[in-house]
């Protein structure tokens, strides 16, 4: 490979846009890590004169709690996705029924609509179901919220595996419980890790639905506590900085070590899965 | 019922009647226990979303604008006063301008991005990785960092600053100037003479503030459309670029010329997908600016959840839900029916 200067301009624009992508997390960082005394607005791209962890042990004890309800409400919300995700993606691609497809577009406007159209009938009827204000209330809505877009995903996965595989067992004589335990199931894996990684990323993020069903700040998600802790005129911005990070931490962590699956999710999502 | 209702159709026709098999196949266990499985999910769509629509729906032409719930019909009186309101008029505003400069500039970077990385570059796994990871941080998230990076007396001002690019300073997300043509100028009078001199006017300007909201979004979503170019760019069959750049074009032309044509479907995906995010879009302005100066960054979603859960005003609240729900539908529905039918083709 030769290094010519329009090459050589290429690396430079990429790497140029490198750092601006990057530039947050580099005021996240050094903002956190600062002392207090550090933190004046005219040094924000100052490094931090050592490592003080003040900033980072006050944002913690603020959002410890809510970071501790983040993870109760979204490992059953992900979990009980991915298995609503597979049957549905199961039965419209190995079962498929007339009018399955115009059952597929039924389902998957719901991905699309603004949620603001929902909100007044879930919030009362979620209160007669006496859910209001509770996880488990916001399990349930990203559950059933989280419908359209597991099962695209793994109906379009579900498409690749060969209907022959599936006639042949049907011939066979074997249930349809058993072609999903034993064919489909075993074949879904990384289809579960997709799903899973969006569903856990999507529902750790939701600002809208954690701020409209809980209001006590004991129950809220992490989201709701840092906008609130943001929104505070007696926190100290560097403490909100390293609240950030904090919150941003598991989702940041999965992209990092899982994020070749959330790239298929977000192609998925883009309908051309 | 349909069972028996098709072979009546093929008979009449003078056609054999419908096999038995084909009869006997729809009606086995396994075929009733494959629809029991989809209904819980049907189900739950059918009431959390359509019957929620049509629930906000009633909501938004109700007298419901106070605590206790009012069905007394109102008839369209809701979206009227929704209309004449001076903050949904500024919000229609601001809805708008963020959308063209947010999806622009979105479009513009991810296309750049997705051209330089598609060149042989090494590394580009990593470069690529981190042009998409705020993808993975919540609006929240950007919107608590952004506030504090457009802070006029810090952040990126203050690296204008240091750096010698003092004039480049700006008020940001404070500024609550919004740029329109003047009634008073020569332009403004052309527009009056030709009978639409109300657009010289602060509601079709361009607020300020928001640019400091399209300047997060888009750090937020370039990377997104830079993966759908890049996968765009990677199925055009190379002989095409190569034919073209042994007749001579250059790097430009050829990406002008052959790759943004065959890019259209991607293009059209990008933009409905971020269009319709923009109509909804709600944490980050929170997080970010609130309503801003004179309202010069509240959007429809603010006000709705403001309205709505803060006022009580229940019903102009789902009034704005519903406007908001007419224009992404009017986005996603041509959108959703052309996909599955490009789909179908394949």
């Amino acid at each position: 490979m030769t290094f010519s200067p329009a090459r050589i301009a290429i690396y430079a624009l990429l790497v140029l846009f490198a750092a601006l992508y990057l530039m947050p997390i580099y005021v996240l960082l050094v903002t956190g890590l600062k002392s207090f005394r550090e933190v004046g607005l005219d040094r924000m791209w100052d490094f931090p004169s050592g490592f003080h962890f003040d900033s980072f042990r006050d944002a913690y004890d603020a959002l410890s709690r809510n970071m501790g309800n983040s993870f109760r409400m979204v490992i059953p919300a992900t979990i009980a996705s991915c298995f609503v995700g597979s049957i549905n993606g199961y039965i419209l691609t190995k079962w498929r029924f007339p009018g399955s497809d115009i059952l597929f577009f039924f389902l998957l406007f719901g991905m699309f609509i603004p949620y603001q159209s929902i909100l007044i009938p879930l919030v009362q009827t979620l209160q007669d179901l006496h859910l209001y204000g509770s996880l488990w209330g916001l399990v349930l809505t990203h559950v059933i919220y989280g419908i359209p877009i597991t099962t695209l995903i793994f109906r379009n996965y579900y498409a690749g595996v060969p209907t022959e595989l599936v006639e042949a067992a049907k011939i066979d004589g074997a249930s349809i419980f058993g072609i999903y335990t034993r064919i489909l199931f075993p074949l879904s894996l990384p289809g579960f890790v997709v799903v899973a990684i969006w569903q856990f990323t999507s529902i750790w993020n939701d600002f809208l639905f954690a701020a409209t069903v809980t209001s006590n700040p004991n129950t809220q998600p992490v989201t709701v506590a840092l906008n609130n802790l943001a929104g505070s005129y007696i926190v100290e911005w560097n403490v909100q900085m390293a609240g950030a990070l904090i919150a941003a931490l598991p989702t940041l962590l999965v992209y990092i070590f899982l994020g070749r699956f959330f790239m298929r999710g977000l192609m998925a999502g883009a309908l051309r899965g | 019922m349909d069972s028996e209702a098709a072979p009546t159709r093929e008979t009449a026709r003078g056609l054999p009647r419908v096999p038995f098999p084909r009869f006997r196949r729809r009606l086995t266990p396994e075929r009733i226990a494959s629809l029991a499985l989809i209904v819980p999910s049907t189900v739950a769509v059918a009431v959390f979303v359509y019957g929620f629509i049509g629930w906000s729906a009633l909501v938004s032409v109700s007298e419901w604008n106070s605590i206790t719930p009012d069905y007394t019909f109102a008839g369209l009186r809701n979206f009227k006063e929704l209309f004449q309101h001076f903050r949904f008029q500024a919000d229609i505003r601001n809805t708008v301008v963020f959308t063209l400069l947010f999806v622009a500039a979105c479009l513009m970077i991810g296309l750049f991005l997705a051209a330089l990385l598609d060149r042989g570059i090494a590394g580009e796994g990593v470069f690529r990785s981190i042009y998409l990871f705020p993808m993975a941080v919540s609006f929240i998230v950007t919107g608590v960092v952004w506030r504090w990076l457009l802070a006029p007396r810090s952040g990126v001002n203050l690296l204008f600053e240091r750096s010698g690019l003092g004039p480049l300073k700006q008020d940001w997300y404070t500024d609550p100037t919004v740029v329109h043509i003047t009634s008073g100028s020569r332009l403004g009078e052309a527009l009056h003479d030709i009978g639409i001199g109300w657009l010289a006017s602060p509601d079709f300007g361009i607020p300020l503030a928001m640019t400091s909201v399209v300047i997060a979004a888009t750090w937020q979503m370039s990377g997104f459309v830079m993966i759908l170019y890049l996968a765009g760019l990677r199925a055009i069959p190379e002989e095409l670029t190569e034919a073209a750049r042994v007749d001579g074009a250059s790097e430009f032309q050829v990406l002008r010329h052959i790759a943004l044509p065959l890019l259209r479907p991607v293009t059209l995906s990008a933009m409905i997908i971020l269009g319709h995010v923009s109509l909804k879009i709600y944490d980050l302005v929170v997080a970010m600016t609130q309503r801003g100066p004179g309202f010069a960054t509240d959007v429809p979603a603010l006000f709705m959840f403001e309205t709505t859960f803060a006022g009580s005003h229940f019903a102009r609240g789902a009034a704005i839900s519903i406007v908001m729900l007419f224009s992404v539908s009017f986005l996603i529905i041509p959108y959703l029916i052309w996909s599955l039918r490009r789909e179908a083709r394949v």
